[in-house]
């Protein structure tokens, strides 16, 4: 081979490491562009008020998010005690009881079903619990947000459950217990990590869910008035706050975004160290 | 399915969970349940077709498929068409995964080829992080910094250098698809980089190291003997990214600026189904309108459907394959 044929594979080697380098820097980057931008907005108008007050109408200075930040909790709770058991169960049929065919196939759908589009789920949502309901409600929203988690759930919670190893089956049932009893007495619990990581991987992805909210919650003034009645949720007065052409409201805007960004990826942080000492 | 066989993809699986004992309810009521729930989730699956369906009766009865051709949007005369938001999200989808895809593969390269060891953990760990931002976030720092970026700089740049295109003419807004594609590539690039990071780790090191052994450059070896075999993989990480870009909806709602048009320019406000059925759901009023809106929610589900459908085929053959080798 030719000395320029050589050099110029050597060159091209070079400017492609280079390239996909770039490519990785460039990815972080704009991580690092946008927390920055978060962080730097938000903390500037994060303050007690902010944390305490009820949102003020335009023009008056002041005023916070309490009532969505309530919102956003009730939320996440009523989608958890929704989805949660739903998607354990699914879980556990899929890992221990259903035969091969009817596990893939459930798998399938499970897998499709987190391809949905969010707004997609919140037309559906809308359908089946806003109209025959005559009004926007927390409940419609819980149940728009189960949805997105319950297929989530059970493919984390097989997934954990396939690690367990064959010989804790074995030596549960060698006992004489029931396998009802085995699965939820020796199995789940040596699942539990997986299963709990899976879950807080869910709760962050919910929390900062919007397009759900819109047509289900709602977004209210007023605090938790009941399942039945609208509520406020952090991503949803974001999304109206930045939409708006006060800057009041934007400064809100990123300020909840601060705090909507401290939730989720503190989440993601924690449930990483968890997961990590496990295997250590 | 009580009786359940052991499982193919756990080879050691036990023989033989002990075959159920007639009448032992705790058993049986436990297994029903779990049975249950899994139907629960089939359930959810079948309740969106026909939910969805009956929804948008009045829209499908009215226009039929002329629907998806019709490019009008005009609630007083209760007249709808679909075809500016379907243009809309086709093009905005395109941008972000041509912006994403070059970058998410030269990261994953780099995470899997190049990266030394104590680099890849934390460089993918960044990138994880950035799929963890809400949608609602990167549509806010959209909106305020990338906007008048792209109005101020990106725009009039392009404009002045590719303005003989029609994609690159018209005045800057800022808003528009050209942002649209922008945000929706920032949201692709952690999913595209993750899934082909796995594709590329499963490549058999003998691949490289006999490619090497015959002199090979890194990027040859890279370029013929790790992407080519793990072809597939790509294909898969790319479609599932494809999925998510079309269905966003709050980052894009955010910076794509509404308006309802069909024009080749990239610098124009438009819609895109999602953003559509975000923006005016709340305010539809009439059977007609809100079952245009659910229509339009309708093909949106079939079209990432169908699209999550293939990757997920082509990942799963990718990774059955995977486990045979093994």
């Amino acid at each position: 081979m030719s000395q320029q044929g050589y050099l110029r594979r050597k060159w091209l080697n070079r400017v492609m490491s280079g390239l996909n380098s770039a490519a990785a820097g460039l990815a972080i980057l704009v991580l690092a562009l946008i927390l920055g931008y978060t962080l730097a907005h938000g903390i500037a108008f994060l303050n007690l008020d902010f944390l305490t007050q009820a949102a003020r109408p335009v023009g008056e200075a002041g005023g916070g998010m309490r009532n969505e930040i309530f919102g956003t909790l009730i939320l996440i709770v009523l989608a958890s005690v929704l989805a949660i058991p739903i998607g354990l169960m699914a879980g556990i049929f899929l890992a221990e009881f259903a035969s091969p065919k009817i596990a893939y196939a459930v798998r399938f759908v499970a897998d499709i079903l987190t391809g949905v589009p969010s707004i997609v789920v919140g037309v559906f949502a809308y359908a089946i619990v806003v109209r025959p309901m005559h009004s926007y409600s927390a409940l419609s929203a819980g149940v728009a947000l189960a949805i997105i988690m319950v297929p989530v759930v059970a493919r984390t919670a097989e997934e954990s459950l396939r690690l367990v190893p064959n010989s804790m089956r074995e030596a549960a049932l060698a006992l004489g217990i029931t396998r009802s009893r085995a699965v939820v007495g020796v199995i789940v619990p040596g699942a539990l990590t997986g299963i709990v990581t899976g879950v807080m991987l869910t709760v962050a992805r919910i929390a900062g869910e919007t397009a759900p909210l819109i047509f289900t919650a709602l977004g209210s003034q007023f605090g938790f008035q009941g399942l039945t009645k609208p509520i406020g949720a952090i991503p949803l007065q974001i999304f109206r706050y930045a939409m708006s052409p006060y800057p009041d409201w934007q400064q809100q805007a990123w300020a909840g975004a601060f705090l909507l960004i401290l939730l989720v990826l503190g989440i993601n942080i924690l449930v990483r160290r968890l997961s990590n000492r496990k295997q250590n | 399915m009580k009786h359940n066989q052991p499982d193919k993809t756990s080879p050691g699986r036990v023989r033989g969970w002990i075959k159920l004992r007639k009448g032992h309810l705790s058993d049986e009521i436990f297994s029903n349940l779990a049975l249950v729930s899994a139907l629960i989730i089939v359930g959810i699956l079948v309740g969106f077709i026909i939910i969805l369906n009956i929804d948008a009766m009045p829209a499908i009865r009215k226009f039929g498929p002329a629907f998806i051709g019709s490019s009008s949007w005009d609630p007083v005369r209760d007249s709808f068409g679909a075809l500016p938001a379907i243009y809309g999200t086709l093009l905005s989808s395109a941008i972000g995964l041509l912006i994403a895809v070059p970058i998410s593969l030269g990261s994953a390269i780099f995470l899997t080829e190049m990266a030394p060891s104590w680099m890849r953990g934390p460089t993918s760990f960044l990138i994880e992080m950035l799929a963890a931002i809400p949608s609602v976030i990167i549509g806010l720092w959209g909106l305020f910094v990338l906007v008048p970026f792209v109005r101020i700089h990106l725009e009039s740049w392009l404009g002045s250098k590719l303005g003989f295109l029609p994609f690159f003419q018209g005045p800057p807004f800022g808003v528009g698809f050209l942002s649209a594609g922008i945000i929706l590539a920032i949201m692709v690039i952690p999913i595209i980089t993750a899934l082909s990071r796995e594709a590329m780790r499963a490549v058999p090191n003998e691949q490289r190291e006999a490619m090497l052994a015959l002199g090979a450059t890194h990027w040859e070896t890279i370029r013929q003997a790790v992407l080519p075999y793990c072809r597939s993989g790509l294909i898969g990480a790319t479609t599932l990214g494809l999925g998510r870009a079309l269905g966003e909806t709050m980052a894009v709602t955010m910076v794509i600026g509404n308006n309802y048009t069909l024009t080749a320019s990239l610098f124009s406000p438009g819609s895109t189904i999602a953003s559509k059925i975000a923006d005016e759901f709340n305010e539809a009023t009439g059977e007609v309108f809100i079952g245009s809106l659910v229509e339009l929610a309708l093909v949106l589900f079939a079209v990432t459907l169908l699209v999550n459908v293939v990757a997920r085929l082509i990942v799963w053959r990718m990774t059955v394959v995977k486990e045979e080798k093994e």
